[in-house]
């Protein structure tokens, strides 16, 4: 899923000066499971900003909404018909939602609620970690289904490098060195040959180096 | 509420929105749950709150987890008390619209 958290609540209240009517608008796909801009992110930030304003005697109205997706044109179709109403939109999707909101509102101010952090998983409820970059070329065929883009610091594909301590990375002990992971694992599956070839350097023209990517399915296309 | 496990952070937002003063959630003592981690859960929210009143500039003792059994009445009028005084020497709430 895309992991997401909640924007420093001052950082909102500053983006937000000056609007009266907002609509605050959930996801409810990724930053629902990461409890960072679903349903009840929605309640809960809608009414820290009525209380802000009270207490600084300012007026705010509040529309509260979530949608089933922002990243999909049919649900933020059911938006045509409000959102000229309010001054500001403060989306709790990901990035990917708020720009799909501009995209298609192109009279409406809308603004970020979250900062989005990576696509990852829940290691347990409450901790989330970085598993995939999208760097366009998978190669976990090759590395035991361990990422050394998204979960090597340096992005070695021949690793691990001399900062690997006793499985841990040299910028925190708290990370994993995930060559350490990417060794133990092809032991483990006795397929340790697969380290002995040397990775080519990498095609980076489909990861965000290459521009902005997009896909075309014309057997989908309606 | 059966078990404070059931109190969620919104609980006791709509509290404060709508005036109170301050908030106290009871739950049973610790390691005492009947469904285990209620009141162990109850207590991480109402710290979350706690932070979220900083973030609004308003002081978080407003808000307190107290944990006591069903059959200690007495201290369960003493922890109402306590928050009472706690609560009147902050003062009203800075929500109050009156």
């Amino acid at each position: 899923m895309i992991v997401a958290e909640q924007k420093p609540f001052a950082e909102i209240m500053e983006m937000l000066e000056g609007f009266q009517k907002i609509l605050v608008l959930g996801c409810g796909t990724c930053v629902t499971v990461c409890f960072a801009g679903g349903a009840k992110e929605v309640e809960i930030l809608s009414s820290l900003i009525r209380m802000d304003r009270k207490k600084k005697g300012q007026a705010v109205e509040i529309v509260e909404r979530t949608l089933v997706r922002q990243c999909d044109p049919e649900y933020l179709q059911e938006l045509s018909d409000s959102v000229g109403q309010f001054d500001a939109v403060l989306s709790m999707a990901c990035g990917v939602g708020v720009n799909f909101l501009a995209d298609k509102f192109s009279q409406a101010i809308v603004l970020p609620a979250l900062n989005t952090r990576f696509m990852g998983v829940a290691e347990e409820h409450g901790v989330w970690s970085e598993r995939c970059a999208g760097c366009g070329d998978c190669i976990l065929d090759l590395t035991g289904g361990l990422c050394p883009v998204a979960r090597c610091s340096k992005g070695l594909f021949n690793g691990p490098c001399g900062g690997s301590v006793h499985g841990k990375c040299e910028i925190s002990r708290d990370v994993d060195c995930v060559w350490h992971l990417i060794y133990d694992r092809l032991k483990g599956l006795n397929r340790l040959d697969r380290l002995d070839e040397i990775l080519p350097i990498k095609d980076w023209s489909v990861s965000p180096h290459g521009g902005p990517r997009k896909i075309v399915r014309e057997d989908l296309k309606v | 509420m059966p078990c404070t496990g059931r109190v969620d952070v919104i609980h006791i937002l709509r509290a404060l929105e709508d005036g109170a003063d301050g908030v106290y959630v009871a739950g049973c003592l610790e390691g005492e749950c009947h469904f285990q981690t209620g009141n162990l859960k109850a207590k991480k929210r109402v710290q979350y709150v706690k932070g979220l009143l900083r973030d609004l500039g308003i002081e978080p003792e407003r808000v307190e987890m107290y944990n006591m059994s069903a059959s200690q009445g007495g201290r369960f009028a003493e922890v109402a008390r306590e928050m009472v005084d706690r609560i009147k020497k902050l003062g009203p709430s800075p929500l109050r619209g009156d």
